[in-house]
């Protein structure tokens, strides 16, 4: 809602200054967004009249023109316009005036022709955005008199941001109702006097959507001049709101619409077959609207009709066969009630948005159409003229909005606000807003004002006692609330000591969106069908993920395009799996890694990323478990991985988990010129982890033997260490692989694997014949199961 | 003889003192102290002399080995010591060289931001809770009395799915799985992504809150301002950081209020950042409706509360002076290495 501070002061005067009103209005929950001038800066500008325009005798697009500014002699002035007549009425910048942009006029040649001046357009002045030609003013405009004091332009617009639930303050007469009750004022409204009806003309209204539209009011004018043009006020005021002036008719309708925040409507009566009729629209039902687009109704939606077709979209918008245009002469005009209910959520469906469902879906009062229809009436008859008939008012008592009762208790004040505010003070605060108040023993029953569609409970006239009374001036108290201690169970994991791990690893922390382009998500995990979402942002962002990898691998390429090469980066989020009718929204820890093992340094090799680098962080991940042994990483085929080169990750059969290098074709299609690694590990699996327990310490001495096997290659180094494990004893505490050969000496097919086993016992020192048996007794096992012979 | 050994011993002397290294020198001690050593064979001779000299001679020999045997030594430590010197001069290196570091990563700004959040409220005992993104309609609208016909529901800017289901558009849903898991007393944040199909200089389509939730039996509007304001003047490590709040419109909080802190940037004088008016909104707060309490069944006439919610990228932005939104969901390593 924007509005002019100048108009404003004409219903409630307040001795503050703009800022203090601006303060004022924000603190009192009507955010002012913003508080503009409403004209550019200018000084020297001057009401002038053109007495006589000749051509320019050596430029066809200029004129020389005779100008009266008031003083004895006119100005001769050179002008481009070419609007610029004898007798016109416009602002004329005199010598020595600084326009906007700190333009200063002085005297000049134009072409050889002396200009003493300069004639304005609304632009020059700051008073538009653009312009074509000169402000023509009106001819009864004062020749001399300083522009800014004829418009009155030392005004400000105030846009305030209101909430949805203030919707008795979308008009002049709304703020001004607050501005007197913040300063204890009384607000003069212009005074409305009902028009008699000169002529009978009138048209029979049905309503025949009861509960939607209770209350329409309609009055025909006839006769009115089509030729009128809009006041300067008037049309004024419209642009200090923010509004265009479209021609008189619907310029007074929206000005009524500013003024008191009824939405009105004019027909143009010739267009219109018989009675109108209020109802509901029929399925496939059709209106092309006033801004030329043609819709299809939706059943049910509240239409405005004469007996063959619909005429508007009731409080949304009207039809454009119907509209007045400036041939108009006749005009049904109406001014209706309708249930907010009816309007609320309508004009979306239809992608629609106006001034007028804008305050029809917040409430208009149910009492205001008559007056405004009176309101309306004159102003109309004051610029277009014209005969009115009789205000034709249709009601069904019953299904008007009904103000309930409120019952307020009085020790529910300070149950909600924690301070409490004295008896009078509230009393006070409810008359001064507007509602019938009766005092109880236990407090008030209330009775909101017809405008007020916001207060039904308790609680809402709490706030109104706060929001009158001052947030701010409200105390603030130490809460007294029942202390628990929260439960925080050791063996999680937490998910910020994952994440700072991966930090400490060298990783950056990425977010990525949530949506992702379905192409890069097929490529990226293509058994998985992705959600799609209804009403995208854009195409490139229309599936939820199905994994992490889309927006890591787009974040590695931004990057790598970027002349970055060395990327670890990291993400935590949710992928969104469908899976039988339900979604899973599933937290995971995923990663994407490309270019050096370290950044280069002068006392080491730079070494490009490997395999086992990533698999080591990840091994870092599982180990804040203090249950690695739960974990396994075996070769599974993934069409988005490496096939030589990736892993799936268990925790005791439960697969969690990827990780590994691109799939060369992926790193292609994807255009990437170095070798990205990604894992991606279900957070749940990290999640759970154990109390450490302690094992008692030996004090006994550890023997190492050292070992080197001879396997087929086919063989994995897991199997190699848990069948050891399996068949080894209690001595044996420590297995170290440290080793992995494959070359000379080795046959080929095969590979040696140099492991390190410590053997110690808890209560005595291992004798040697025992070390030698536990040794011999995993060689025969090694042997038998795996074919691992010593290397010799 | 006392002579004879006097000059014994400078012999002796000199050549430890021209003794270059150890072996040097221990050719040195066998010269004169090993088996035929000239101070040893002195030591053999004593036999030849008589019962009444040898204790006087034996004496005075003795010492000559001492001396040498003492000279000996200190050339020994001193020999060691210059190898041991020359050794570590060696070994010198240019302690500017950069060390060989594991390098360290970063956490994203925001996730910095909320965990700075989770901890602050942490220490008052709010716990965290969470919920899905993925939501139905009852939970980010029925629930928190914004009914289908709600205006406020134009202000969300929904994105849905084909079932009707949506992405969450506040992490406003979360307060009513909680309450309806729970009983009071009550006091969690809910950080998390939230959605709204929104893309301009100032909006993304997605972003982060936080949502605060607190539920006793004498939870009040005062109580909401006194942990706002705590929290606010923690957070930006400001004990005298003004904070205002202003009456809004929340359809799940009633009454409501939007809280402005004093501009963090030109300190209220008015800049860029707070559109010249000194303030800057940060979040909004009320008493939760007892249209809510009814929906999760809880007594409104025992219990009351207060709920809060803001954007974390604000708060980011703010707090380490990003200037523009977009930044965060770009990854740029340059820009997130910066939160190291």
């Amino acid at each position: 809602m924007k509005f002019s501070e100048q108009w404003l002061r004409e219903w409630v005067n307040p001795a503050i200054s703009t800022a203090e009103l601006a303060h004022q209005l924000t603190m009192a929950g009507l955010e002012v967004e913003s508080v503009e001038a409403v004209a550019g800066d200018f000084s020297q500008v001057v009401v002038g009249e053109v007495l006589q325009v000749e051509p320019h005798p050596d430029a066809d697009k200029l004129r020389v023109c005779q100008v009266n500014v008031g003083e004895a002699t006119p100005l001769n002035i050179v002008c481009g316009a070419a609007n610029v007549r004898q007798g016109m009425k416009a602002p004329v910048a005199l010598v020595g005036a600084v326009l906007p942009g700190d333009f200063k006029i002085k005297k000049s040649k134009l072409r050889g022709v002396p200009s003493h001046g300069m004639l304005c357009s609304t632009k020059e002045l700051g008073l538009s955005e653009q312009a074509e030609g000169l402000m023509e003013l009106p001819a009864d405009a004062a020749v001399g008199e300083d522009m800014r004091r004829y418009l009155q332009l030392d005004d400000v617009s105030i846009e305030l941001g209101l909430t949805p639930n203030r919707g008795d303050c979308l008009s002049l007469a709304g703020i001004a109702r607050e501005v007197g009750v913040l300063n204890q004022m009384v607000t003069t409204a212009p005074e409305i006097a009902s028009q008699a009806a000169t002529i009978d003309a009138s048209l029979s209204v049905t309503l025949e959507a009861e509960g939607d539209c209770p209350h329409y009011v309609g009055r025909v004018i006839q006769g009115i001049n089509p030729a009128a043009q809009t006041p300067l006020w008037l049309e004024e005021r419209l642009r200090r709101s923010g509004l265009r002036s479209l021609g008189p008719v619907v310029d007074v309708t929206n000005y009524v619409l500013l003024e008191l925040g009824q939405p009105m409507h004019a027909f143009d009566l010739q267009k219109l077959a018989g009675q109108i009729r209020v109802r509901h629209a029929l399925a496939g039902e059709k209106i092309t609207l006033l801004d030329g687009q043609t819709v299809e109704l939706e059943a049910g939606s509240l239409l405005i009709a004469d007996e063959t077709k619909p005429l508007a979209l009731a409080g949304i918008m009207g039809g454009a066969d119907s509209a007045v245009s400036d041939q108009t002469t006749d005009i049904f005009l109406e001014s209706a009630f309708f249930d907010p209910l009816a309007i609320a959520g309508r004009a979306r469906r239809y992608g629609m948005h106006t001034d007028s469902s804008h305050r029809f879906e917040r409430g208009v009062a149910a009492d205001l159409q008559v007056p405004a229809m009176e309101r309306a009436t004159q102003l109309l008859l004051d610029i277009v003229g014209g005969q009115a008939g009789p205000i034709i008012e249709v009601s069904i008592a019953d299904k008007l909005p009904s103000r309930a009762n409120i019952t307020l208790r009085e020790t529910r004040i300070g149950r909600v606000l924690g301070a409490s505010v004295s008896a009078e003070t509230v009393s006070e605060i409810f008359s001064r807003l507007g509602m019938a108040v009766e005092r109880t023993p236990e407090g008030w029953n209330v009775i909101p004002p017809a405008f007020r569609f916001d207060l039904g409970i308790e609680e809402d006239l709490i706030e109104e006692i706060a929001r009158i009374y001052g947030y701010d001036n409200l105390p603030s108290t130490t809460p007294s609330v029942h202390l628990q201690m929260p439960a925080r169970p050791e063996g999680r994991v937490q998910l910020a000591r994952i994440k700072q791990t991966l930090v400490d690893l060298g990783y950056a922390e990425a977010i990525t969106y949530s949506f992702v382009d379905p192409k890069l998500q097929q490529l990226l995990d293509p058994q998985q069908p992705a959600i799609a979402l209804a009403n995208p942002i854009s195409a490139d962002m229309g599936v939820m993920r199905t994994n992490l990898w889309p927006g890591l691998v787009q974040a590695v390429q931004y990057n790598l395009n970027r002349q970055q090469n060395r990327l670890f980066l990291f993400e935590c989020g949710l992928k969104f799996i469908k899976q039988d009718h339900e979604i899973k929204q599933e937290m995971v820890v995923a990663g994407a890694l490309t270019g050096s093992r370290k950044p280069a340094h002068w006392g080491r090799e730079t070494k490009a990323l490997d395999f086992f680098d990533v698999k080591g962080h990840v091994e870092n991940l599982l180990d804040l478990t203090g249950l690695t042994q739960q974990f396994t990483f075996q070769h599974e085929p993934h069409p988005v991985l490496h096939p030589g080169q990736s892993a799936a990750i268990f925790r005791q059969n439960h697969l969690v988990g990827w990780l590994g290098a691109l799939h060369p074709s992926v790193e292609q299609a994807l255009d990437l010129s170095q070798r990205v690694y990604v894992f991606e590990i279900e957070a749940s699996a990290l999640g759970e982890g154990s109390v450490p327990k302690f094992a008692p310490l030996s004090r006994y001495p550890s023997i190492r033997r050292d070992i080197a096997l001879v396997v087929d290659e086919a063989i994995s180094a897991a199997e190699v260490l848990d069948c050891i494990r399996l068949c080894g004893s209690e001595y044996l505490t420590n297995i170290e692989l440290f080793d992995v050969y494959v070359g000379e000496g080795i046959d080929s097919g095969r590979k040696s694997l140099a492991l390190g086993l410590t053997l110690q016992d808890l209560s005595r020192t291992l004798k040697d014949n025992e070390i030698e048996q536990e040794l011999n007794q995993i060689l025969s096992v090694l042997n038998n199961k795996l074919g691992a012979t010593l290397r010799e | 003889m006392q002579q004879e050994l006097n000059q014994l011993v400078t012999e002796a002397e000199q050549a430890i003192a021209a003794a270059v290294d150890l072996q040097g020198l221990d050719q040195v001690r066998v010269d004169f102290l090993g088996k035929k050593g000239r101070i040893t064979e002195r030591m053999k001779a004593l036999g030849q002399l008589s019962a009444e000299e040898r204790p006087k001679a034996g004496q005075a020999i003795n010492q000559a080995k001492q001396a040498v045997q003492q000279a000996i030594e200190m050339r020994r430590e001193a020999l060691k010591n210059a190898v041991l010197q020359a050794k570590l001069a060696g070994e010198k290196v240019d302690v500017t060289l950069p060390g060989r570091q594991q390098p360290v990563g970063s956490l994203h700004p925001v996730t910095r931001t909320l965990q700075r959040i989770e901890d602050l409220f942490a220490q008052m005992g709010f716990s965290v809770a969470e919920g899905p993104e993925i939501e139905d309609d009852f939970h980010n609208f029925e629930a928190l009395n914004i009914p289908e016909s709600h205006p406020a529901r134009a202000m969300h800017d929904t994105f849905y799915f084909p079932d009707g289901t949506l992405l969450r558009t506040h992490t406003s849903p979360v307060q009513v799985r909680v309450m309806q898991a729970r009983k009071p007393p009550l006091r969690v944040i809910a950080p998390g992504r939230v959605y709204r199909c929104d893309s301009d200089l100032t909006h993304t389509p997605m972003f982060h809150q936080v949502e605060g939730l607190m539920v006793d039996e004498q939870v009040t509007f005062t109580d909401l301002k006194a942990i706002l304001i705590d929290f606010l003047q923690s957070f930006f490590e400001s004990n005298d950081l003004k904070v205002r709040f202003r009456p809004s419109y929340f359809p799940f909080t009633e009454p409501s209020a939007e809280a402005d802190i004093e501009c963090v940037m030109c300190a209220g004088e008015g800049c860029r950042v707070c559109s010249q008016t000194g303030w800057l909104e940060v979040l909004g707060c009320g008493m939760v409706h007892p249209n809510v309490f009814k929906h999760v069944d809880i007594d409104t006439e025992t219990y009351t509360g207060f709920a809060f919610g803001m954007g974390i990228e604000r708060l980011a932005m703010l707090r380490y002076g990003v200037n523009d939104l977009r930044l965060f969901f770009e990854n740029d390593w340059r820009f997130l290495k910066q939160f190291s």
